[in-house]
């Protein structure tokens, strides 16, 4: 039988999220949330919220790249917009975090039905350059527009009260709000990349007029991995507004986009662990080698470069077919 | 004649940049026949296929299957009314194994397959029905092994059996059985004769004694023209055809 996925998950009741899942994968959500509930004891609290926000932003790539076959150069424009409304809600609009962070999201999802269905009109590299022009497009607006505050952005966005109640100013109790909506973000890409639509969005990534010979009308199926991959990185950049109190250019700049490109790569596009490993890289090296100044840069291109020579199928693909098993 | 047709073209031509690949070509094709479609390579016979199913946009011609006029619709929306091709190069989705590969056809009619909330494992209930149709083309025991690891012949059998999975009323098949050894062969062929009791099919086929002992009609394409039609009896006396095929080995 379809051995890897009839493999019975946790006995949580039909509806549960780990239903079908094999046994290695939960083993490695555990793992994850064994180190993520250690590491804010040995590192920086808001190093590792970081850490977890491009994570989620890297998985959000990557089942656009990794599992719809579609490479994006502008999925800055999802992150920074989503940042940008979060903060202002926050702070302007005083309202309460979780319905900040929705609103990011639902922006971003919607600039996701947008753009999206004008970028899947193309295919490759012409998907990818209008996916870019869209990115400066949101990139102008924020410059110019005058609620995003220009080269300043907007700072001192206030963490406010979750559901009015608990207060998130400490950032250890910011964690473990953003541990657990990363977490939620990480177990739905993983459910979307293993559901019927997934499979479907799998076969088109693999022979995209097979599918349509089987009836499929793709386009309607690429849409909906762009608009679930947009969301998804909004929500990573809501999260991260909050985390830094903070939402500026940096978020909509075309680097952005590069970057997230450059940890799905690196970690392993089309794996379903590896983004989580290549946002962690990428972040960590970013971190620790901040003192190099404008050479973080360079040494990054040329980690990049090796990455690429010595690992095609980035880290964790690399990893996973050593092992013969899907990671 | 014309009441039982159940696919026919008219005039169709396509041209690629000045270049008439398919030249006002006439086709009709009965219900319940397997009717063959030969001719030299560059013929036009691939081009064929692609303007019937829509994957190709004709400059000129009308298209008519069932009755219905679908020279303007969308190539997914034709394998929905049941008219379903499979391609010259074989079409497998090579990271799926054999037996998802054909669940990826079976499962649209379940009407799910946008759930993306849902786990893949609802799909489990098809295996049955998936174990079944690779049973039908000696695929049994490989359900799990990943499309890109089978051998030619068994990767050509595994995309028949996907088409199979839609039950659909008429099949194209574009060269079904290139590539395959001469057990494979008589396998598939067996088997397209099987299949072919409730259905139509029209076949690309460049092996003569398949397309001798399998179809009712034979329409034989050179240079995007249709140079004859008729039985396999008929055909294969044609002077045209003949000099046609020994014109394309000399040139
Ligand atoms: N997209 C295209 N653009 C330009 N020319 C094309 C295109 N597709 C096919 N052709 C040309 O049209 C002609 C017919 O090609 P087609 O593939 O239909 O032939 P065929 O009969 O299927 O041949 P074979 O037996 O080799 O499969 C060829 O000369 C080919 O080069
Ligand atoms: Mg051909």
């Amino acid at each position: 039988m379809a051995s890897e996925t009839t493999t019975a998950g946790l006995a949580y009741g039909k509806r549960s999220l780990v239903r079908g899942m094999p046994g290695h994968h939960i083993a490695i959500f555990i793992g994850f949330l064994v180190v993520a509930a250690v590491a804010p004891f040995l590192l920086y609290p808001v190093f590792v919220m970081k850490v977890l926000c491009f994570a989620l932003f890297a998985c959000a790539l990557n089942l656009l790249l990794g599992f719809g076959g579609l490479l994006s150069f502008g999925h800055a424009a999802y992150f920074g917009s989503a940042s940008y409304i979060t903060a202002h809600a926050a702070k302007v609009w005083g309202l309460t975090p979780e319905l900040a962070i929705l609103s990011g999201t639902a922006v971003a999802a919607f600039l996701g039905v947008v753009f999206g269905s004008l970028a899947i009109r193309r295919q490759g590299i012409y998907f990818a350059m209008v996916t870019l022009a869209f990115g400066q497009m949101i990139y102008f607006f924020a410059l110019q527009a005058e609620f995003t505050g220009g080269e300043d952005g907007i700072q001192a966005v206030p963490r406010g009260h979750l559901l009015g109640l608990l207060d998130l100013r400490a950032d250890f109790t910011l964690y473990w709000v953003v541990l657990a909506i990363v977490f939620f973000g990480l177990l739905i890409i993983y459910r979307v990349i293993h559901s019927p639509f997934g499979q479907v969005l799998k076969a088109i990534r693999e022979n995209e007029p097979r599918a349509v010979s089987l009836g499929y009308r793709t386009s309607q199926y690429k849409l909906a991995v762009f608009v679930l991959s947009a969301t998804m990185a909004g929500l990573a950049g809501s999260t991260k507004a909050l985390v830094f109190q903070l939402a500026s250019l940096t978020d909509v700049h075309w680097t952005m986009s590069g970057e997230v490109v450059l940890m799905t790569l690196l970690g392993g596009m089309g794996t379903i662990f590896g983004p989580i490993v290549g946002a962690t890289v990428i972040v960590a090296m970013q971190n620790y080698l901040a003192s190099f100044g404008a050479w973080v840069t360079i040494i990054q291109g040329v980690i990049f470069v090796i990455a690429v020579l010595l690992f095609r199928e980035g880290i964790i693909g690399v990893l996973a077919r050593r092992l013969r098993k899907p990671l | 004649m014309a009441e039982d047709a159940i696919l026919s073209a008219k005039g169709i031509t396509k041209e690629f940049k000045g270049f008439v690949a398919v030249d006002n070509v006439d086709l009709t094709v009965r219900r319940g026949t397997i009717h063959a479609l030969i001719g030299p390579n560059g013929a036009g016979k691939t081009t064929c296929f692609n303007l019937l199913t829509k994957f190709l946009q004709p400059t000129r011609g009308e298209i008519t299957y069932k009755g219905q006029d679908i020279t303007r619709m969308a190539p997914a929306d034709i394998a929905r009314l049941g008219l379903v091709r499979s391609f010259q190069i074989s079409a497998v989705f090579p990271n799926l194994t054999a037996l998802e590969n054909i669940r990826v056809a079976l499962q649209r009619e379940r009407g799910d397959s946008f759930d993306f909330w849902r786990s893949q494992t609802v799909l489990n209930s098809l295996n049955e029905r998936a174990e079944e149709l690779l049973g039908q083309v000696g695929l049994s025991g490989f359900a799990d092994v990943h499309a890109a690891e089978l051998p030619y012949g068994r990767k050509r059998a595994l995309e028949i059996a996907t088409t199979l999975a839609l039950d659909p009323e008429m099949l194209l098949l574009d060269e079904p059985m290139a590539g395959m050894g001469q057990e494979d062969v008589e396998r598939t062929s067996a088997l397209i004769k099987g299949v072919s009791a409730n259905r139509t099919i029209l076949m690309v086929e460049h092996n003569l004694s398949v397309v001798s002992s399998l179809s009712d009609t034979i329409t034989v394409l050179a240079r995007g023209r249709v140079l004859a039609e008729g039985d396999y009896q008929a055909v294969s006396k044609d002077p045209r055809v003949i000099e046609a095929y020994i014109g394309a080995a000399h040139g």
